[in-house]
């Protein structure tokens, strides 16, 4: 069958009128690229503190970096499909008499809602602090586990 | 008077960083945060610096250069898949420059909750002494 060429412009295609671009864009982002280095922004929710979810067969694995929070400040309640991380960080007070040169380090309180893709067994869920690292896990609940399927072969 | 209220923590995303020599290791480098103040007989440097192990923490004072750097130990295991994941891991490193003279045999540092502290206690001719000035 021929093709007619709607219009000489070399760039249109009547199969996907968007290709110059979709070029374009790429290009863009890789230049934008360079200018972040090696490692491209990681989409986040934007609310402290920033997490890391990751899973196994069986359980949840929330990870969140929370430097200088006594465990025994931490609010972390669970429910159905949500975990709630809240508290506050607090900068000891220093003497008087300092005067200081950098004060990079904020202070202050926090709360964040995770949902989790799969509903959770709420009573098992346990939580440790180690080296400013929270780590959550949660049990998935029976129900949320992949069951195996067995196929008979007749 | 009202009564203020505690400001809400604003996310900040780990600060990468390129370092002068590169280390042994691949992987990100980040500047940790710090607080850096100075009283008449010591420095003292506070650094948040999460999932670092005391093992791992390196701090290097040469030429009145303090060099922090840290191995940050990732706890996922080995079985896990990402579902979100908005922060990495990788090494931390810091590197600043002391004007006053250090004594170095007195540094002690903390490494607590992922926050470390490092005093810096300043030699004893530093210590700036009141000098009296006599009317003759």
């Amino acid at each position: 069958m021929i093709i007619r060429r709607f219009s000489d412009w070399p760039t249109w295609d009547w199969r996907s009128p968007f290709d110059e671009l979709e070029r374009m864009r790429r290009e863009l982002d890789r230049l934008s690229g360079d200018f972040t280095g090696s490692v491209f922004r990681l989409p986040t929710a934007g609310v402290f503190p920033l997490v890391n979810v990751t899973e196994d067969q069986n359980n949840y694995y929330v990870r969140a970096e929370l430097p200088g929070v006594p465990t025994d400040e931490l609010d972390i309640s669970v429910t159905g499909e949500t975990l709630t991380l809240s508290g506050e960080r607090k900068l000891p007070e220093e003497s008087d008499k300092s005067s200081y040169h950098r004060r990079e380090r904020e202070a202050g309180s926090f709360s964040r809602v995770i949902s989790l893709p799969a509903r959770l067994d709420v009573d098992k869920v346990k939580a440790h602090a180690e080296d400013g690292v929270l780590t959550v896990v949660l049990p998935k609940a029976e129900s949320a586990k992949p069951r195996q399927i067995a196929v008979k072969s007749s | 008077m009202t009564e203020s209220e505690t400001k809400s923590l604003q996310a900040k995303e780990k600060k990468e960083v390129t370092t002068p020599a590169e280390l042994t290791k691949p992987g990100l480098v980040f500047n940790p945060a710090v607080d850096i103040f100075e009283t008449e007989r010591e420095l003292t440097l506070l650094a948040d610096l999460t999932g670092v192990k005391a093992k791992d923490l390196k701090v290097d004072l040469k030429d009145n250069v303090l060099t922090l750097t840290a191995d940050e130990t990732p706890l996922e295991g080995s079985g896990e898949k990402d579902v979100i994941r908005e922060y990495r891991t990788g090494t931390y490193y810091r590197q600043f420059s002391l004007s006053d003279t250090i004594d170095q045999s007195k540094i002690e540092a903390v490494l607590k909750d992922g926050v470390l502290r490092l005093t810096l206690p300043k030699v004893e001719a530093a210590t700036p002494r009141k000098i009296a000035v006599k009317v003759a």
